[in-house]
């Protein structure tokens, strides 16, 4: 058996949604370089929809396709339905993680969370 | 293009090993213990095996014992000197801090029992300095454990001047010779060797069998008790296809150790020398007292995983020292042993050539690690970070 699923080295080998996006509406960095794993998220929105998103990964295999399917899920999203996203919802849509690998999951969820919490920490400023 | 470089993992058995192998299976199927003369023909091939092995390293055939590999002669080793040593009171044992897990994790199971363990810094390096080996040896030290070569960074340690420092104080010395039996001269008088560790699968040799060579006078612990193969120290019917094999691979390895080494070293200077062009990278462990086949870096700022499964993709077999690789969450003890901090050890890359390896499979490893490496980093937020100069490099 292959270490990880074909969906899983598809979004490894091309990636989604890869880079930085310039005045991004909410960024989101979680993870710390010790332990081998950093996301940063990137998000543009409009009217409460995200229209773009882009992300960074330093990290193993399943942290770079988790972040790609991350983008993914919530890119054409609401706000409010973005906020939902679940780890389990990333590693289900990349048929499944090696166990020791769904810490790469989470991550992607909370750089999301922390994006959006970016967001609306702004909106309140203005 | 298909490289394999990670001999240092396995490599693939020689043709004249399978041809032993086979040999073994078809001609020599008798119970060495059994006495008519299937058996005793299978016994004198056994003998015969033993013989060459030891005429390899210069120990006589009394001091082989044939193992599953080399886990199992570290595990012997270390529970002969420690019961041994227990028995004159003597529970002390000397070894590095970067040994392979057969070792350590036998240590941590030794002091669970009331032994007290010294772990000799190898500084950055990966070279154990015999100042401070001889400062650590005390009165109630019953053994020093230190690998021959290294087995991440291949760092090559003094073992006849530590051998010769045993010697004098009185203490046994074992050496985990894995990675070096078959790749580099060994004496165990010269080098004043008590017990040494070796697997066949590491010299094109079958997997799943090794031997322990052990000084005579040394009255060595079971590990597994039963009949009495091997002089009654290591119980179970000889695997002797393995053995047969692994006498031809190591007699092969001997034979052409003096030219494989001249190349690969040729090579692995040139890979050292292209890797060395990517910015902010380094190479762990000394530069020339390391294995011939063994090139191990470090690159700033991505994670050794992508490293290994780009790679793949590209035809060449290479392994990690990161976290991600082994399922754990530190990097490499190795890789930490020798200074290197956890945000660079996660993005380190080994590479064990083999003999066969050549100058145009170099230029494509140099080329795809370079490639690799900088995909990597363009979507690395920490790289961002570093080249932005938020963060100081680490590796200059």
């Amino acid at each position: 058996m292959a270490l990880y699923s074909d969906k899983v080295m598809d979004h490894f080998l091309q990636p989604r949604n890869l880079g930085t996006i310039e005045n991004a509406d909410g960024v989101g960095e979680v993870g710390n370089a010790k332990c081998g794993d950093i996301m940063k998220m990137y998000l543009k929105i409009d009217d409460d929809i995200i229209t773009d998103v882009k992300f960074e990964t330093f990290g193993c295999a399943s942290a770079i396709a988790s972040s790609s399917m991350a983008t993914e899920l919530i890119k054409g999203q609401r706000v409010e339905d973005a906020m939902q996203l679940t780890n389990k919802a990333v590693a289900e849509a990349l048929d499944g993680l090696p166990a020791y690998k769904m810490h790469c999951s989470v991550l992607a969820e909370e750089a999301i969370q922390a994006a959006l919490e970016d967001y609306h920490n702004k909106m309140e400023q203005k | 293009m298909q490289i394999y470089a990670d001999n240092a993992a396995t490599t693939k058995m020689s043709e004249a090993a399978m041809e032993a192998m086979t040999d073994g299976m078809k001609n020599w199927f008798g119970n060495p213990s059994s006495l008519y003369t299937i058996g005793q023909k299978a016994k004198e091939k056994l003998e015969e095996a033993r013989e060459e092995i030891a005429a390899v390293i210069n120990a006589s055939p009394r001091e082989i014992i044939f193992t599953s590999g080399g886990s199992e002669a570290d595990n012997q080793a270390l529970l002969t000197a420690a019961i041994n040593g227990k028995k004159q009171g003597k529970t002390h044992i000397i070894s590095s801090a970067f040994e392979h897990h057969a070792i350590l994790h036998t240590l941590k199971k030794l002091k669970k029992n009331g032994f007290e363990i010294t772990l000799l810094p190898v500084h950055e390096n990966g070279i154990v300095r015999l100042d401070e080996l001889e400062q650590a040896i005390r009165e109630d030290t019953c053994l020093v454990t230190i690998m021959t070569a290294n087995n991440e960074i291949g760092t090559i340690q003094p073992v006849a001047e530590i051998g010769e420092i045993c010697r004098r104080h009185g203490v046994l010395f074992h050496t985990d010779a894995v990675q070096a039996v078959g790749h580099l001269p060994i004496d165990v008088q010269a080098q004043h060797i008590d017990m040494l560790s070796a697997s066949a699968h590491k010299f094109h040799g079958p997997k799943g069998v090794g031997f322990l060579y052990a000084r005579k006078g040394i009255i060595l612990q079971n590990l597994i008790e039963g009949g009495a193969q091997e002089r009654g120290k290591r119980a179970g019917t000889e695997n002797l296809p393995g053995i047969l094999a692994m006498a031809v691979a190591l007699k092969e390895a001997a034979a052409h150790m003096t030219q494989n080494n001249a190349h690969m070293t040729e090579i692995r200077d040139y890979l050292i020398k292209g890797l060395s062009e990517i910015p902010h990278s380094a190479l762990n462990g000394d530069a020339k007292q390391r294995l011939a086949g063994n090139v191990n870096f470090s690159f700033e700022g991505i994670e050794g995983e992508g490293i290994l499964l780009l790679l793949d993709q590209k035809g060449i077999s290479a392994s990690s020292g990161s976290a991600c690789t082994s399922g754990a969450l530190d990097p490499s003890h190795v890789l930490l042993a020798i200074g290197r901090i956890h945000d660079v050890a996660h993005g380190s890359l080994r590479l064990s050539i083999g003999e066969d390896i050549t100058k145009e499979e170099a230029d494509y490893v140099i080329a795809s690690v370079k490639e690799v490496v900088a995909h990597l980093r363009s979507f690395s937020p920490v790289w961002r970070d570093l080249t932005e100069g938020k963060k100081d490099f680490i590796l200059k």
